[in-house]
Order: C-alpha cells, then sequence, then structure tokens
C-alpha cells in the first residue's frame, strides 16, 4: 500500500494526487447529497473549456525558460482590447469572434515583445518583476478603459456617455459561438470549444517539434548549454514570451465567449493565478511542461471548483467556503511549486 | 573649488534620490491641481503617518537580511487582528484592551514568522514571489478559520459578532471600544494640526529598537547574510536561523502594526482589512527611496509621507485635471504597483549586471 502511494507520488507529483483524491471525495459526497452528478460533470466541462487555451498560454513560457508568466494578464488585456473593437465595429457571431483573434494577435505580438526585452533583463527574476508588471499593466489600463475612444452605447456607461462599463455583455454579439458551434441533438455540450482548443494545441505540440521549438526547449531547459552551441536563448525566450501572451489573448476571448461576458478594469488582476494553478496542478514544474498536463490541469482544477461549489454549500450554507477552498488549493500548488524550483544560490 | 564640490555633491545627493525627488515633483502637482487646503493636507499626513509608519518599519530588518520585501506582512496583520478580536469577545476596550490585543497578538506572530521563515529559508532567492503567494494562501487559511471554525470549533457566542446562522464572524467589527485608545492618550494641537503623542512616541520607540538592534551581534549577522549568504556561512554565522528571527521579528512588528492602525481607523472589516497591507506598506518603502536590498528608517518616514500625501489628493486632482475622480483612484494603486514594479525589475537588471561582470572577469 505504502509503496503505490510513494509510487503514485513519484510518477505524478503531489498536487496531481492530492487533487484527484479531493476530487474522488466530492464526488462521492455529491452522489450522496444525490446533486445531479450529470449536471455538474456538465458544468465542469463548460468550464474546463472556458478556461482551456488560458491555461495553454503558460506552456510556451515555461519551455522557453520564462518560468510561470505571471503577467500573463497583459495577453488578456490585449485580447480584450481587440474584442471591445470588434464590438465597436459591430462585427457579431463568429466573424466577430475571429476578428477579435485576428485583432489582438498583432497586439499580443507587441505587448509580448516589449515585456520579452524586460525579462531577458531580469533572467532569474522573472516571476516576481512578472507578477508586479501585470499587476502595474491591470492598474495603468483601468484608466485607459476610461479613456479610449469607444463609442458604441452598449459599451459605455450610459450616464455620462465615457468609459467602458465593468462588464460588458456579449448577448447578441458572440455569446456563446464557439460553445454552440457545433450541437448534436439532446447533448449540451461545449464541443466547438473543445475543437477549438484541441487546435490550438495541437498548433502548439507542432511548434514544439519544429527546429525553432526544438530550440527554444534547449534554451529553456539548460541555457548556458544552450549558449555554448550556439543557440541565441534571448531569441528564443522572446519568442517563447510571445507566443504566451498570443494564446493569453486568444484564451481571454475564448473564456469570454462561453462566460457570456467581457470583465474589464481589474478583472484580469488575479486570472493569471488559475491558469498557473491549473497547469501546475496537472504535473508541471516551473521549469517543465507539456500539453498533457495542461489538459490534466484544467480538468482537475477546473472540475474541482465546479463541484466543489454546490456540494460544499450543501453542507456549509453559511459563508463562501467553497471560495475559499478555490483560494487555499490554487495559492497552496504556486506555493509547493515554489519550494521545488530551489533556491537560486 | 568649494563651489565645485558642492555641485558635484548636490548631484549626488540628486542622483541617490531620484524616486522620491520624482515623487515629491508628483505630489506637489497633486496637491496643487487638487485645491485642497493646506491645513485639511497637513492634519491628513499627520493621520496617516500615525496609522501606517509602524507597519512601513517593520519592513526594514527582512530587507537588511537580505530577504527582500517582506510581503507576507500580511501575516503579521493577521496575527493583530486575532488580538483584536480577542479583546472583543472579552469586551476589554480603552489603553488596557489595546496592549491586551498586542501581547495576545504575540504567540500568534511568532507562529506565524516563524513557519513564514521556514518556508522562505526553502525558496532562497525567491522570497519575495514566495511570501506574496504565501500572503494570499494565508488569508485562505483566515477565511476558514473565521467563517468555518468561529462558532463550531472556536467556541465564540457573541451576537454582536457572529454571523446570524452562529458560525463565522460577521465583515465588519466595530472597535469603537478601542478607537483612539493610543491616539488620544496624549495628543496636542499645533496651530490647527492634531498631534497623536502617544502614538508617535511608539512609533519613536519602534525607530530606536531597529537602529539598536542593527548595532547588536543578531544585528552585524543580518547584515552579514544580506551581503552574501555564503561567506557568512563559512565565517559560522547560522544563516537560516538569522534568517528565521529576521522575518519573526518583522512579522511581529507588523502584528502590532496593524492593531495601531485598526485603533486609529475604528472598524475591523474581518476578511479584507490586511488584504493590501503588504502591498502598501512596500510601495510607500520604496517612494520614500529604499530598494530590495537597502532600506533605512529615513527611506519609511519619507516613503509614508509621499506616498499617502498621494493617496490623500488623487481623487481630487483627478476630478479636477480630467473630470472624473476615479482616474485620480486608479492613478494612485498604478503607481502602488508600478514603483513595486519598477523597482524590482531595477534590482534583477543590476544584478543581472553584476553577475555578467562576474562571470566575464572570471574567464
Amino acid at each position: 500500500m505504502k509503496n503505490l502511494w510513494q509510487k503514485l507520488v513519484d510518477k505524478y507529483g503531489y498536487p496531481k494526487v492530492f487533487i484527484t483524491i479531493l476530487l474522488i471525495i466530492l464526488l462521492i459526497i455529491a452522489i450522496i447529497q444525490k446533486q445531479s452528478v450529470y449536471g455538474l460533470l456538465k458544468d465542469s466541462l463548460v468550464r474546463i473549456g472556458m478556461n482551456s487555451v488560458l491555461v495553454l498560454a503558460m506552456v510556451p513560457s515555461i519551455v522557453s525558460g520564462t518560468g510561470l508568466n505571471f503577467a500573463l494578464s497583459i495577453g488578456i488585456i490585449c485580447g480584450l482590447i481587440a474584442g471591445c473593437i470588434t464590438i465597436e465595429m459591430n462585427i457579431v457571431g463568429l466573424k466577430g469572434f475571429l476578428t477579435a483573434v485576428l485583432i489582438s494577435i498583432p497586439l499580443s505580438v507587441m505587448a509580448g515583445y516589449l515585456y520579452s526585452i524586460l525579462l531577458n533583463k531580469v533572467k532569474g527574476d522573472e516571476m516576481t518583476v512578472g507578477t508586479y508588471m501585470g499587476f502595474s499593466v491591470v492598474s495603468l489600463m483601468c484608466i485607459g478603459w476610461l479613456l479610449l475612444p469607444f463609442r458604441n452605447p452598449e459599451m459605455v456607461w450610459a450616464i455620462g456617455g465615457r468609459g467602458l462599463r465593468t462588464t460588458i455583455t456579449l448577448a447578441n454579439k458572440y455569446d456563446k459561438v464557439l460553445d454552440r458551434l457545433i450541437t448534436l441533438p439532446n447533448v449540451d455540450l461545449p464541443i466547438g470549444t473543445f475543437l477549438f482548443f484541441a487546435v490550438c494545441c495541437f498548433f502548439i505540440w507542432l511548434f514544439l517539434r519544429s527546429k525553432t521549438g526544438i530550440a527554444m526547449m534547449a534554451a529553456g531547459s539548460n541555457p548556458r548549454f544552450a549558449q555554448a552551441s550556439g543557440i541565441n536563448v534571448d531569441k528564443y525566450r522572446t519568442i517563447g514570451t510571445i507566443l504566451s501572451m498570443v494564446l493569453g489573448g486568444i484564451g481571454i476571448l475564448v473564456y469570454a465567449q462561453s462566460y457570456g461576458f467581457f470583465q474589464l478594469y481589474t478583472g484580469p488582476l488575479m486570472m493569471p493565478f488559475a491558469a498557473i494553478s491549473a497547469i501546475l496542478i496537472g504535473g508541471a514544474t516551473a521549469r517543465k511542461a507539456s500539453i498533457s498536463n495542461v489538459i490534466a490541469g484544467v480538468i482537475l482544477f477546473q472540475s474541482l471548483l465546479t463541484i466543489s461549489l454546490p456540494v460544499i454549500n450543501r453542507m456549509m450554507p453559511e459563508g463562501n467556503l467553497s471560495e475559499v477552498v478555490r483560494i487555499i488549493v490554487s495559492n497552496g500548488v504556486i506555493l509547493y511549486a515554489l519550494t521545488r524550483v530551489g533556491g537560486n544560490e | 573649488m568649494k563651489a565645485m564640490f558642492s555641485k558635484k555633491t548636490l548631484i549626488k545627493l540628486i542622483r541617490s534620490n531620484m524616486v522620491p525627488l520624482l515623487f515629491f515633483v508628483i505630489c506637489l502637482g497633486g496637491v496643487v491641481a487638487s485645491k485642497l487646503s493646506f491645513l485639511y493636507i497637513v492634519n491628513e499626513i499627520v493621520n496617516r503617518l500615525d496609522r501606517n509608519l509602524f507597519l512601513v518599519l517593520s519592513l526594514i530588518i527582512p530587507v537588511v537580511a537580505g530577504m527582500g520585501l517582506n510581503f507576507a506582512l500580511v501575516i503579521g496583520a493577521m496575527a493583530g487582528q486575532i488580538g483584536l478580536i480577542a479583546i472583543k469577545v472579552w469586551n476589554i476596550g480603552g489603553i488596557l484592551g489595546l496592549f491586551l490585543a498586542m501581547l495576545i497578538s504575540v504567540p500568534f506572530a511568532l507562529v506565524f514568522g516563524y513557519a513564514t521563515g521556514i518556508l522562505l529559508n526553502k525558496t532562497k532567492g525567491k522570497e519575495m514571489i514566495t511570501s506574496l503567494i504565501l500572503g494570499f494562501f494565508a488569508m485562505g487559511l483566515y477565511q476558514l478559520v473565521f467563517l468555518l471554525f468561529v462558532g463550531t470549533i472556536i467556541p465564540i457566542k457573541n451576537p454582536e459578532i457572529v454571523l446570524p446562522g452562529g458560525i463565522g464572524l460577521k465583515n465588519a467589527i466595530d472597535l469603537s471600544l478601542i478607537q483612539y485608545a493610543l491616539d488620544n492618550l496624549l495628543s496636542i494641537n499645533i496651530v490647527g494640526v492634531r498631534i497623536p503623542v502617544a502614538s508617535f512616541i511608539l512609533i519613536g520607540l519602534l525607530c530606536l529598537f531597529t537602529k539598536f538592534i542593527l548595532k547588536t551581534k543578531i544585528g552585524q549577522d543580518f547584515r552579514a547574510v544580506g551581503q552574501d549568504m555564503h561567506v557568512a556561512e563559512v565565517a559560522g554565522i547560522d544563516v537560516d536561523r538569522t534568517r528565521l528571527v529576521a522575518i519573526t521579528i518583522s512579522t511581529l512588528l507588523a502584528a502590532w502594526g496593524q492593531i495601531i492602525f485598526l485603533q486609529n481607523i475604528g472598524t475591523l472589516q474581518t476578511y479584507s482589512s490586511h488584504e493590501q497591507v503588504g502591498m502598501f506598506a512596500v510601495a510607500a518603502i520604496l517612494v520614500g527611496g529604499a530598494s530590495v536590498t537597502k532600506a533605512t528608517i529615513s527611506n519609511a518616514i519619507i516613503g509614508t509621507i509621499l506616498f499617502h500625501t498621494l493617496f490623500i489628493v488623487s481623487p481630487n486632482a483627478g476630478k479636477n485635471l480630467f473630470g472624473d475622480p476615479q482616474i485620480g483612484e486608479f492613478f494612485r494603486s498604478f503607481v502602488a504597483y508600478g514603483v513595486i514594479a519598477l523597482s524590482l525589475a531595477l534590482h534583477a537588471i543590476q544584478k543581472n549586471f553584476d553577475a555578467n561582470i562576474r562571470a566575464e572577469s572570471a574567464e
């Protein structure tokens, strides 16, 4: 028994094993409480699709050696700006969504490039600097959202006519456009979103096997050795950061179409943390990540969040306990990952 | 000759105090744009110094010990709030209640500080991101304890602070029983400015304590560890233990700082009073010219004055300049995050630069 436990932990890492056990316990309680397990699983799948691309955005950044991308909020903001531009231009439906994705890419590339210049100068402290860079950009953009010259009355405050609203509804725009792209009779699952996620994963998988991708992984896993063998480490770190930001921008658009709203202002502030926790639960570390980590992580983390909400609220109607579980789990796994990275010295 | 010399020192002085000077200019602009009366601003500054300076000062020792800016101040603040909740339950007010709260917070702060230290010793070189995330994590545990355990495991019944269901503390707890207990103990009025002398005496004592401890043996150890852990280790200093002591002292001071802060505010927001403590204190000391590796008492004082001046004037300045007070508020949160980001980035760039030079000279 003890042997099996040790084997499991060695193979999958503590976070994955613990979260899986927690999830199984919650599911058993849910069955005892006579909750609709089908409903819970369906809700989980929706949330998994919603967050999938955002979690995927962590892969290029980790693989290229810049660590967990705590400044993913910068990419998220690029995606949100692109989304607002398409609404301003009144493009709706799938066309609107795809236009938003297309507009977000150059923005994210630009932001990612600028950010990578900084990252290449702060090697070893990317995570600390990144966290606060993300925070500052989000708070600077709070002023931006107030001042940007958007005019569409559906987006700006009704009174005064200036400044974007905190939440912008996507109903009649591209609400659930991916989720409902493919509908099967009697099955209401976000198949389109999963398909989109699969395509993104495939591209990243392909990229990591290209010449550039392999060089990037080499640069990330052992920068000194890579530098010595003639690989321009800084260049690949830049590519990794840009790719991460682009996926962040696309990720928030996928998130928003499923959620039904754009959340501006401080909305993106803590979003990177959720993505980070998810990929860490999936078995990634600050130095190593793969597509399978993304898939496992987003499934485990989002199902945990979705299932814990009704189950814990049934047990403890007072207070916001499922939120507490989210805070403890998500920051707990980040802390665990930090202790595994080990010191610089 | 003499004139040239003084010019040189002046330039040097300006260069080494870039950040505070820049913020001084911004604050001056803000004060003018806000059109607030001078007396009002001075009164507010004194009030906010009284509230925040103790917390800001508690950052100094970990910086000296090379652990960077202690974002886990939040955890100390929680210990302080535990003390306040205890005196509220026992209904002991006034200055006696205040000191009792401080006393009760001590064991909690020591345990929390020690635990923080153990974790930070495992993540050397990544203390700041760890302490930040640890702060978030601790907020989760804190909520768990006060939402779920109160009324079930911890027998607190007082309906004034417990939620109607009997489990969990209310969002806001009235602390009027100790409000201004310290501030009004001895307070004088100089040309319309109310000065809480007793609080400032306490803050002054902390300054003396900080100065004193840095001169003792353990203070020397802090410095040695802060400069170079390896050298310190070789010189026979127990590095891990020294770091533990530094962070524990900081946590304890943060607990007391939070108690002083809340006796001035008068209401405990059970689940959010501590949230921003670390960030605001760190931003303040950085505005005062501190860095990740260097922080002094004067950095703390100047920084608190400048940072909070910005806080006082920015809503009005935003309203007068852009017609929207929100812009001023967003601007000040941008300043808080921005100054931290800038300072961390500058420190990391410098570190990389030094490492490159060392690597080149080694070749």
